[in-house]
This record gives C-alpha cells, structure tokens and sequence, in this order.
C-alpha cells in the first residue's frame, strides 16, 4: 500500500495567500517537475502548466488533495507510483520544513545521460544511417572473413570461442533476420474472404437500384505474434550469458512487435526496458546495473512463478510466443516447476525451450529440472553456435498463422 | 449537480453507497472540473466500472457504456449505416420509377448510433458518463481511433460530415493491465490506480452493499477475504467477489462463517482450480481462526 501524506497544512496554501506565495509554488512545481523527469517519469512543461491549472479547483491547504492532484497528473504508470511518492515526500516536506523556496543545487537534478551511439564497425550494416562514422575512435574490430572462417565461426560452440571470435559472432549476429508467424487477427479489413462488408456492397451497387450485383467481402487482418523471452543468468549458463543477452537485444530490435525480455537467476528479472535502448553495449550495461543475481543458483520454477503470477497476464496476450533460454540446471522444487511449465503452456501459443547443452553430440536431457520440463514444451532446440540460431530464426518465421501445437493433456 | 469541493464530491458517491478513498474522490472531482478523461486501472473486481454507473447516477445523466474487445471498429463503436432499411428504400423507389439518389440513402434516418457517436450528439443538453470499459482487450488501431476523438471529441461521417460534442462527455476509461495501454492515450488522462481496500473500507462497503447481512458475518467475511488476498494466490478476489460470496451466504441463511460452508463456497471467491485446492481444507481452518481470534 502506498504511503498516505500527512495532513499538515502548506503554509503558502491558505485561502488568502498572497500572490508572491502563489508565485512560488510554480517555480516549485517546475522544479518537482524536472525532479520527476531526472527520475524517468514522462512530465514535460505543459504537464507541469497542467497541475497548476488544476491546482486553482484544489484547497491545497488539504496536502492529501494536494498530492493527488499531482499525482493523477504526473504519473501515468503504476510502476511509477512509488518513485512519485517518494519524490513527493522528500520534496515538499524539504518545502515546508525551510519555508520558502528551496534552493535546489543544480547538481542534484541529473539529466539522464542520452545513450553514445556508437558508429558500427561494418560500413555496410550502417543501414540506419544514424550516425557518421568517428574518426577519433576506430571501430573495435574490424572483421573481415574469408568463406571458410564464417563457416567455421558459424559451427562453433560460443563457449569455446576467444573474445575476438566473440565480437565477430556479436556483429554477425545483428545482421540475423527474425521473423515470428503471424496471428489471425479479431480485426477485418477489406478483401476477399467470407464476411460480406455491407457498407461497400451497398456502396458498388447503389447504381443498380438495390439489386446487388456485385458483392464486397472482408478478410482478416494478419499481426505478428509477441514474444516473450525468459533466459537464465545462473552459474552454469555463464559462458553464454552475455552472447545470449545480445542474441535477445538483437530479437528486439530487429522484430516489428513488442518484444517482452526477463533473466533468471534465484529471481526473476524483468530486463525489456533497459535492452530498449540504441546502443547494444549500453542496454547491456543497463541490465548488468539492474539483475544482481549474476552466475548464481538456479531455481527456475520458482522464477517462472513469478513471471506465471506477476506478468503472465500482463505480457503472454494475443497469442504470444514463450521462450526459454536455459541449460535446465535447476536446484528447486521440480513439482514447482512442472505446475509451472504447465501453467506457462497453457498461456501461450507455443512454448520454446532453448538449451545450449542441446549442441553437444552426447547430451541427453537427463537433469530432474529438464525431465520436469519436458513434457511442456513445444519446441526443444539447440542454442550453442551461430548455425543453431540461424535454424531457429528459420523456425520462427515457419511458426505458422494456424492453431497451436498439439499437446498432451496435462 | 456541480461539486464545490473534493469533500462534496466525497460525501455525495458516499451517499451512492459507493465509499471511495480520497485519492479516487480527488481524481474524480479534478476530470470533472477539467474536462478530462479520468484513466482507471487495478485488478478485476474493485469497482472501476462501477464508478462510471454512480457518476452517472450522481450527475442525473445517462451512462453510455462502450465494451472493448479486439477488432472492435467504427461500425460497432461509431456508427454504422442501417443497409436493410437502405436496400429497402432503394427497391421502394423503383417500384415508384424513382431512383434514390445517394443525399436521400445516406440521411440521418438511415443511420445507426453507436456509443461513441452517442456520447457526442449534437441533441443532448446534457454532459453524459461515457465508460471505455477494458481498453487493454482492444488493438493498437482503435486505440489510436480513440485518441482523435477524445482529443476534440468529433466525429466525422463522410456523407453527413462533422459532428461535435456541445457538451463534452465525462470519460472514464478503464483498463485491467492485461496490456500496456499506450502511453498518449493514458498521458491525456488523470490517471489513478485502484487498490484493493483495507479492511475497514471493504466493511464499509460490505455494510453498505448488503445490508442485510449479520454484523458478525460481514465482519468474518472481509476478515477471510483480507486474509485470502495476503497469501500467494494465482487470482486474487477483488471486492466484487467478497460482495458476491456475502450474498451467498445470507442466502444460505448463514449467521457466522464455518469452515465446511466456506470449503462448500470457495468458488465463489476463487476462480482457479489450483487455488481452491491449496485453501481448501486445512488453509480454511488456518484463516477462520485467525479472523475469529481478531475480529
């Protein structure tokens, strides 16, 4: 529950306040305001014109009132609330408790550092045409491979490659296509298929004086599948973990739908707005700031309750596409998992389990975290080399406009 | 009804036996004196639809309700020609050697209102409530549909042409997160966030709502209901299902909450399986004792 304000009078808020008092507290609603903007919130000036506008209908002397008035303006997000709060509370009890104007230090309110763009080190993938290359800083590395060294690069175990064939495989991978089938929309547009749209019926045939000639038809809209992405971060994942993350940083770049990104570890991670960004090496970052249960345990049944309660009716609607990224090490409670998988299963219009222990000739999925799992999955692939990625790029964009799988009842 | 004040607002959904805290009061009172939209979001079940009903009810003015779901298009949310009663006219004026002509097929009498168009005829002398109920079931392309005509409240018909509210509707729209409503939709809203009730409000409502329940029920239920919603639950009961499972139980001619009625209603308040599993039985007995022992 969020913590209600106090219902200490402001000092400049009784009825008769005198202009200059008035006056202040718009400087002061500016200043709160770009406080709210340092810490990511979406209030811009007209916002901030807004709440002033709104004050004039409040008895601001109600400090409850006062705060709900801003706070019904200048949020617009539940996840918000608590960073409002306390931005509130630490700024307007700073107000009253000097009373007058803050002299707020101007250091104190950071602009958010805008994200380095940095040049691509390929001149040919600069496609986006963002930024001209700086002559001051020479691309990293500079990749030029014969035939044989992509093939072989291309059938290489990520775990086993230098940080030069890294970075290669890292500028490789940005240039994968991905594609998700598509889903049959409730929407119709026009076309041929079976609804009769009247309106153009009517409209083609109004010439022949209500004898309909010539019939129009509606056909469904097709849209391409959201995908939600769960990858482990635990010990036993380490090696891949940061190929991974630029695996999933380019799926939501390169795909047209919203793409949903959490990691796991002893917990769930939800990590979408940070590999948001341009920059592939600042998302990452981003992520490595947030996630702080790096190459730990795994209890992936208990992560994936988290995901199952917290966002699984947020994020897994309009026939959503699950997957998974994880080598199946699991130290928690099987039973937990297998409801878990089950739940997810159902949830979503298929269900993928990547496993980079998949690429090895004589991996058998034999752990008791996978043994669990599997009777849920849909799709049970390898991720260990750029060739896997690329079957599964090509499997994705197979996923079909149809109805799901089949499976088993659970 | 004009409110001077957050207090008269208040006071008056009080007297709706709608008991609303005062965040929700502000909100309300600040969307009616500036003109906007007021965005609700929260979990099923805490009275956001029913908001809309007592605004409606308080300001003597007609609720128009607008249900989302997917591929929801301006035939069903606008308007839409009436074509049968078109075809017929036009068949009419043949027998008559006439023939319609377009102005006369596409007159006002031929046309059909929907909610949106409803909320904005030029006939009214009268703000009406207009509920957008569940915007996060609709797409993206109504959405943004919606964003036009809530920024001037307008609607243009290509055969008759633009028609504008004279008095613009209150607009609630609410949401139950199933998606993330876009940001420049939410952003030309007041936007509040309802929780579920402490025990004292749920009570107040409980009393409200059914009065004819026994104190020691209405007690014992919000107890168990509070109780329910701290537990690890995959779906939560909101208060729409405490109301729900107090009126099944005065019903049943129940004086006090036992634990093999409860176990025998569970599926009034929860709606999984695996929930009713996982209280069933020992968890009932768990809580009743807990809510006995406090209340």
């Amino acid at each position: 529950m969020l913590s209600k304000p106090s219902t200490r009078p402001l000092d400049y808020a009784t009825e008769n306040a005198p202009a200059e008092a008035r006056g202040h507290l718009l400087h002061n609603l500016i200043l709160f305001g770009r406080l709210l903007r340092g810490l990511g919130l979406n209030v811009n000036t007209a916002r901030v014109m807004d709440v002033a506008h709104a004050l004039e209908f409040v008895n601001i002397g109600q400090r409850a009132d006062f705060f709900y008035t801003l706070r019904g303006l200048m949020v617009h997000r539940k996840e918000d609330l608590p960073m409002f709060d306390h931005a509130f509370k630490l700024f307007w009890r700073k107000y009253i408790d000097e009373g007058d104007i803050v002299k707020f230090p101007r250091a104190t309110i950071k602009k958010r550092s805008k994200p380095v763009i940095k040049a691509p080190p390929l001149k040919e993938q600069n496609d986006e045409g963002n930024s001209a290359p700086n002559p001051d800083q020479p691309p990293l590395i500079e990749v030029t491979m014969t035939y044989s060294d992509a093939e072989m690069l291309r059938a290489k175990d990520f775990a086993e490659m230098n940080s030069e064939e890294l970075a290669a495989v890292k500028e490789l991978m940005a240039t994968l296509v991905w594609q998700l089938g598509q889903r049959r929309t409730r929407r119709l547009r026009p076309g041929r298929d079976n609804p009769i749209d009247m309106r153009h019926t009517l409209r083609k045939n109004l010439r022949f004086g209500g004898e309909v000639l010539h019939w129009a038809h509606r056909t469904p809209k097709y849209k391409p599948r959201p995908l939600v992405v769960l990858a482990d971060i635990s010990g036993s994942m380490e090696r891949y973990t940061r190929l991974l993350l630029h695996f999933v940083y380019s799926l939501s770049q390169t795909l047209k739908q919203p793409v949903e990104s959490f990691v796991f570890g002893t917990r769930l991670t939800r990590i979408s707005r940070q590999i948001d960004n341009k920059d592939v090496d600042l998302a990452i970052k981003e992520v490595g700031h947030t996630v702080n249960d790096w190459a730990g345990g795994t209890r992936i049944g208990d992560s994936l309750k988290t995901f199952n309660f917290r966002w699984g009716r947020r994020v897994l609607g309009h026939g959503a596409i699950a997957l998974i990224i994880s080598d199946g090490w699991d130290r928690g409670d099987v039973k937990l998992l297998a409801d878990e998988m089950a739940r997810l299963q159902r949830n979503c219009h298929r269900l993928i389990w990547l496993n980079p222990l998949l690429g090895m000739a004589d991996y058998e999925p034999l752990t008791r975290g996978i043994q669990a799992a599997l009777p849920y999955i849909d799709d049970f692939m390898p991720v260990h080399n750029l060739a896997s990625l690329e079957e599964l790029a090509a499997h994705l964009a197979r996923l079909g406009q149809g109805r799901g799988p089949r499976r088993k009842k659970a | 009804m004009n409110f001077k004040s957050i207090d008269d607002l208040h006071a008056a959904l009080t007297a709706q036996n709608y008991i609303a805290e005062r965040g929700l009061s502000t909100a309300i009172f600040l969307a009616l004196k500036l003109g906007r939209p007021l965005f609700l979001e929260g979990e099923a079940g805490v009275g956001k639809t029913e908001i809309a009903k007592v605004l409606a009810a308080l300001l003597e003015t007609d609720l128009i309700r607008l249900q989302c779901y997917e591929g929801l298009d301006v035939s069903h949310a606008v308007y839409e020609w009436n074509y049968t009663r078109q075809m017929l006219s036009m068949r009419l004026a043949e027998t008559r050697g006439e023939h319609a002509s377009e102005a006369q097929l596409f007159g006002p009498e031929f046309l059909l209102k929907r909610p949106l168009l409803q909320a904005i005829e030029e006939s009214r002398t009268k703000s009406p409530v207009l509920l957008i109920d569940e915007l996060d079931r609709s797409d993206d392309e109504f959405e943004a549909f919606l964003l036009e005509v809530l920024s001037d409240f307008q609607i243009t018909i290509p055969e008759i042409g633009t028609i504008k509210a004279k008095h613009t509707p209150v607009v609630i729209v609410t949401s139950n997160r199933t998606r993330e409503v876009h940001d420049a939709l939410k952003r030309r809203c007041l936007y509040y966030w309802i929780d579920y009730p402490n025990f004292d409000k749920e009570l107040s409502i409980v009393r409200a709502k059914v009065p004819q329940a026994s104190e020691q029920l209405a007690r014992q239920v919000t107890g168990f209901v509070q109780e329910l919603r701290r537990l690890d639950l995959y779906k939560l009961p909101g208060v729409a299902e405490t109301l729900d499972w107090i009126t099944a139980l005065v019903t049943l001619d129940q004086q006090a909450l036992h634990p093999s009625v409860v176990d025998e209603t569970l599926g009034v308040i929860l709606k999984y399986q695996d929930d009713v599993e996982k209280i069933k039985g020992g968890q009932t007995q768990t809580i009743l004792a807990h809510v006995k022992a406090t209340s």
